[in-house]
């Protein structure tokens, strides 16, 4: 240890060798276990891809992630195994979550102005309520919703899971939105306003171009949570070429006597893989959207 | 702030201010016309659906009937009659208690744990909060749901884990004591989204709190006690309500691990799963609404309880 790094880490607490050697030691025990955590965090998402290219008979008779005995004969097999091509099910789900998307991204935006920067009569009461339904139980909405979906003739159609977005159902999108353009600086407003532009004109030209990151953090959520979404799906859609991923993905549980693994772990992986590239690209939309919101 | 941080504050204001002056409202028709979109969806999808499921429930409706040319017929309190002597109802509901009040605590002891283990310039943070953070993505999927069934299946992964130190384990996923247990630790693995808060509860705390403390001589474990665990009470707080009022609510999970059964003997049947299998396979969606109605109520006296218990162990600063 050189003397140079002994007078920088002691520079403002204890100066003595051996509350040194007891830190390095707290911070090579404290990396140890976080590492250790780190690994049974993801062993299981490992051993899912690495069983998904092992030939079927394989995945259980040898559980290490480190084989040289791979294949991709299970998403071939896998991609056709389930009533309808994967390939079916992949749009569908996109279909769904850019619907969902658009609907959550126009409508909430507009509610949020509203709550964020016009005052109006009723505000306080229509905001509690507004926040209220962020914590409602969706079940004691399920079956008039049902019904009413049912009677208009909306079964097997995409409508019941996108229609709803289009009104701001999604009110924890409007939350984080209205706590975004509350932190905006009223000055961009004012001027706004003595240069004579509308309200709608404020939204479209001001508000909307610097609430992007919000925005983005919406259009993140709002498509895993979709892409995951299998309840809704579940109860509207009951043929398979309308399935989402989610419900297609069932079809594995149902025929549990085929007992093929090998195509359930791929058609998992490939059901993953958005959610995954998701992640990558909006990792820092995902932190800072729950950093100033808490979860909901 | 969360949501329900917000929802505090105005009731704070509304008991305080009391009657308001009358305030001058310039933005009325612009406002009302934004919020179009909201205030249709609110009344159409959510207050009214609430109301109709309420009179649901005080009805004999099966779905196969079409509500507007067979109106439901009325029998008042049956449906909630018939659940106080429903074993599986209860079974459902010891299940779902259970899987809150364990899941919630344990995933935000650890994810509280983990937040102060990467707090304040760790090397490597970014990475271990990513790898900590996906499996909260993840978690909610039918993939990863699947995936559970083959890791604590009988030739799973924590079966080989056992098996190098010769303990002979049973098929977790199909033992009806374990099951539960299963989902549980599914629900623990997910601890990403709350440490995520609460890392950046622990930025917002002012470092100078931490050096006057210093400075007078507080350790590292009293200057946790003392200072970092009360301002994060709130945040601690919230995240316990919420966590609990979705926690009620978990069905993927259930459905997938059990294969959609609530299997084996019933262990895995939450609540939500009875609900939906009592509604959309049995087509009772009286009985359903009402459940429906019992689970709000469930929840609304959980969050009740914990706003009077946090007087005792909340610390607001403001």
């Amino acid at each position: 240890m050189t003397t140079e790094t002994v007078t920088k880490e002691t520079v403002h607490v204890r100066s003595s060798a051996s509350y040194v050697a007891r830190r390095r030691l707290f911070s090579v025990l404290k990396h140890t276990a976080l590492i250790v955590a780190s690994a049974v965090m993801i062993y299981p998402l490992i051993w899912l891809v690495v069983s998904s290219f092992k030939p079927n008979d394989q995945i259980f008779r040898d559980l290490s992630i480190f084989t040289t005995n791979l294949t991709i004969e299970n998403y071939i097999n896998g991609w056709n195994d389930l009533g309808a091509s994967f390939s079916t099910f992949l749009l569908n789900s996109t279909v769904l979550s850019v619907g969902a998307i658009a609907g959550n991204l126009i409508s909430c935006s507009l509610a949020a102005y509203a709550f964020g920067r016009l005052k109006f009569r009723g505000r306080t009461l229509l905001f509690a309520i507004m926040l209220a339904t962020i914590m409602l139980p969706f079940q004691v909405v399920l079956v008039p919703q049902f019904t009413i979906f049912k009677e208009l003739g909306w079964l097997n159609t995409f409508l019941p899971l996108i229609v709803p977005k289009f009104l701001a159902t999604d009110a924890f999108f409007v939350f984080l939105m209205v706590q975004f353009i509350r932190a905006l600086p009223k000055e961009i407003f004012e001027a706004a306003r003595i240069d004579g532009a509308g309200h709608f004109r404020t939204y479209l030209q001001i508000t909307v171009p610097l609430m992007v990151p919000a925005l983005a953090t919406t259009a993140i959520f709002t498509f895993i949570w979709t892409w995951s979404d299998f309840f809704g799906p579940l109860i509207y859609l009951r043929i398979p070429e309308m399935f989402p991923v989610s419900v297609a993905l069932k079809g594995f549980l149902d025929s549990q006597s085929s007992s093929d693994f090998g195509s359930m772990f791929a058609m998992s992986v490939v059901s993953l893989v958005p959610l995954f590239i998701a992640f990558l690209v909006g990792q820092k939309y995902l932190i800072k959207g729950f950093a100033t919101t808490g979860i909901k | 702030m969360s949501s329900l941080g917000e929802l505090r504050e105005l009731a704070i204001n509304a008991r305080r201010s009391g009657k308001r002056a009358k305030e001058r409202n310039p933005d009325n028709k612009a406002a009302y016309l934004f919020l179009a979109p909201w205030i249709v969806g609110i009344v159409v999808f959510t207050i009214g659906p609430m109301l109709a499921s309420l009179y649901l429930s005080f009805t004999d409706y099966n779905l196969l009937k079409s509500p507007l040319k067979n109106p439901p017929d009325f029998i008042g309190l049956d449906n909630y009659a018939e659940m106080l002597g429903d074993g599986a109802f209860w079974n459902s509901f010891r299940v779902t208690v259970t899987y809150v009040v364990v899941s919630v605590p344990l995933q935000l002891i650890l994810a509280l744990a983990l937040a102060l283990l990467l707090d304040r310039g760790l090397r490597g943070l970014p990475i271990y909060r990513s790898i900590f953070y996906l499996p909260s993505l993840l978690g909610g999927s039918v993939a990863i749901a699947i995936l559970w069934r083959q890791v604590f299946g009988k030739e799973g992964i924590v079966n080989g884990f056992l098996a190098i130190f010769g303990i002979d384990a049973p098929g977790w996923i199909g033992h009806p004591d374990y099951a539960l247990g299963t989902i549980i630790i599914l629900h623990i693995w997910t601890f990403g989204s709350p440490m995520v808060i609460f890392l950046a509860g622990l930025r917002q705390i002012p470092e100078m709190y931490h050096e006057a403390a210093s400075v007078d001589g507080a350790g590292r474990v009293r200057r946790f006690f003392s200072i970092t665990l009360p301002l994060l009470t709130p945040i601690i707080f919230f995240n316990l309500v919420l966590q609990i009022i979705f926690a009620f609510q978990t069905f993927t999970q259930a459905y997938v691990v059990s294969g959609g059964t609530g299997g084996p003997a019933d262990s895995t049947m939450f609540y939500t799963l009875f609900l939906y299998r009592t509604g959309f396979l049995e087509y009772d969606m009286g009985y359903a609404s009402a459940m429906a109605w019992f689970l709000l109520i469930v929840i609304a006296a959980f969050t009740a309880f914990n706003f009077w218990l946090s007087k005792f162990w909340v610390f607001y600063d403001d």
